[in-house]
């Protein structure tokens, strides 16, 4: 293997005043099969950071988001996540799920459900909320995403980035201490990805632990205190935004030229 | 008119009536049997979903007139003594299970993964998954089917005639034998059944229509 590279560049790791990741990895592996997706994962997020993973299209991305909920189970190393270790005995996936909000590409909305009832099904159901809670909750977080006056539209009759932004806003109504976002603008048509971005932005100038995976090198670099790239199911490169004016690998010099 | 006394297509219509309770029994025993079939069918139960699926096998590999044989007679060996009424039941209630849980299924199944992942982040258990967000869904989409499995049932209950239970096509058969006017009988029991199927395919084709507009 060629990762001399990997000796030089450095992953940041927790500062040492005590203050625990949010998130944890530590030589995550996870394999689909033979096919070894994450080939040992290095990678730290401290609360209030917000790290955007970016690489090509099968780099393990999305592979890695999707081991900080639990919804692929990792094969070797150790993850913590708000202060679980995902591979403890006493693991409890649902509470994980509590703490953990994630946002999805395809947005996932449930299409028989109002947009007041599909933010709230979940605080209702989970968290025990009453009626006029949960009413209350639902203003809050769709006036946080700015959509109070569709609270009772479905999701069809919104537009692609409404519809993305109830799917945050359904997140928040959990009260996450860590969001997850996976490419949530790679569906919308570019005049509708800026008032998802917005929202976002508005979520990690608010302190919101986020781990977000995104082809928007623009909003990365403004938004991310931790960029992190990744190649071949590795951390090929990690540093702050600015580390893209001058990448120290040839990989992510390329990736960074190619425009993507 | 045409023969055959009023009296007489009253009859055919006291006929109509238990065809069309007969079809009730048959569908609401089919539902209450058929809702557990299709879920023990998606279980991920190894036991539950093999018991399921040879169920389902089972009864559809048997022609509907023979389980009404095996029903009626059959039962009445042990010593209870059924009345036609109560066997036909049991036997559509049998062969309407196997078939609206092999329905019911695919509508289950037609609900996308990623609602269940959806809700899975939600920290949603996967009960209140399943009644919260996958029913309503398969529901929509189980209508149409559904209905039009009806009308197989509501033409199907006509084999109850070989165990002798007074249905259409039974009194429709008694009359012939009265009146010897098969053709005006036959076709008059014909056009009641097609009264009572028609605006079911109907109402069947229309909501599937809706749908298909809807996720279009
Ligand atoms: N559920 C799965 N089963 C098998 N292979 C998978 C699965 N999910 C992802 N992969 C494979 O893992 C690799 C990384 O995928 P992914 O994490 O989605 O990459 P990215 O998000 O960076 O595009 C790809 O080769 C992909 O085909
Ligand atoms: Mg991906």
């Amino acid at each position: 293997m060629t990762v001399i590279s990997m000796n030089s560049v450095h992953t940041p790791v927790a500062p040492q005043d005590g203050t625990q990741p949010m998130v944890s990895f530590r030589d995550v592996r996870k394999s689909f099969g033979a096919l070894e997706v994450l080939k040992g994962i290095d990678l730290d997020v401290m609360p209030g950071q917000v790290a955007a993973l970016i690489g090509r299209s099968g780099s393990g991305k999305s592979t890695a988001l999707r081991c900080i909920n639990g919804l692929e189970k990792i094969n070797g190393g150790e993850l913590t996540v708000c202060g679980r270790n995902l591979r403890a005995r006493d693991f409890e996936l649902r509470e994980l799920r509590k703490e953990v909000g994630i946002v999805f590409q395809s947005y996932n909305l449930f299409p028989h459900l109002t947009v007041e009832q599909n933010v709230t099904l979940a605080p209702r159901k989970v968290n025990g909320l009453d009626a006029a809670e949960s009413h209350a909750l639902a203003a809050e977080v769709l006036e946080q995403v700015g959509l109070s006056d569709k609270a009772s539209s479905y999701p069809e009759q919104l537009s692609g980035g409404q519809q993305q932004r109830v799917a945050i806003a359904r997140s928040l109504a959990m009260r996450p201490k860590l969001m997850l976002f996976d490419e949530v603008t790679s569906a919308l048509d570019p005049e509708l990805t800026g008032e998802v971005l917005r929202v976002i932005g508005k979520l990690a100038a608010g302190g919101m632990t986020m781990v977000l995976v995104t082809h928007e090198m623009a909003f990365a670099r403004q938004v991310a205190d931790l960029v992190v790239y990744m190649h071949q199911g590795r951390v090929w490169e990690a540093g702050k935004g600015t580390m893209l004016d001058d990448p120290q690998t040839v990989e992510l010099r390329q990736f960074v030229g190619s425009g993507l | 008119m045409l023969g055959v006394s009023l009296d007489q297509y009253g009859f055919l219509v006291q006929g109509a009536f238990w065809t069309v309770v007969l079809s009730l029994m048959g569908f609401v025993g089919g539902t209450i049997v058929g809702l557990p079939v299709a879920l023990a069918r998606i279980s991920r139960g190894w036991f539950l979903c093999r018991l399921s699926s040879v169920y389902v096998q089972f009864v559809q590999g048997i022609p509907l007139p023979v389980i009404m044989f095996v029903v009626y007679f059959g039962v009445s060996i042990y010593g209870f003594d059924v009345n036609a009424l109560v066997a036909a039941a049991i036997a559509m209630t049998l062969y309407s299970s196997a078939y609206l849980g092999e329905i019911w299924k695919g509508c289950i199944q037609a609900v996308p993964k990623t609602q269940w992942e959806a809700g899975e982040c939600l920290a949603l258990t996967n009960l209140q998954r399943f009644i919260y967000v996958i029913l309503p869904q398969a529901l929509r989409i189980a209508v149409p089917p559904t209905v039009g499995f009806l009308v197989q049932i509501v033409k199907n209950t006509s084999y109850s005639v070989v165990i002798g239970f007074f249905d259409l096509t039974y009194s429709a058969k008694i009359l012939n034998n009265a009146t010897f006017k098969p053709f005006v009988i036959f076709t008059a029991a014909a056009l009641i059944y097609f009264a009572i199927c028609f605006p079911l395919s109907r109402y069947a084709r229309r909501f599937e229509l809706r749908l298909h507009r809807r996720n279009a």
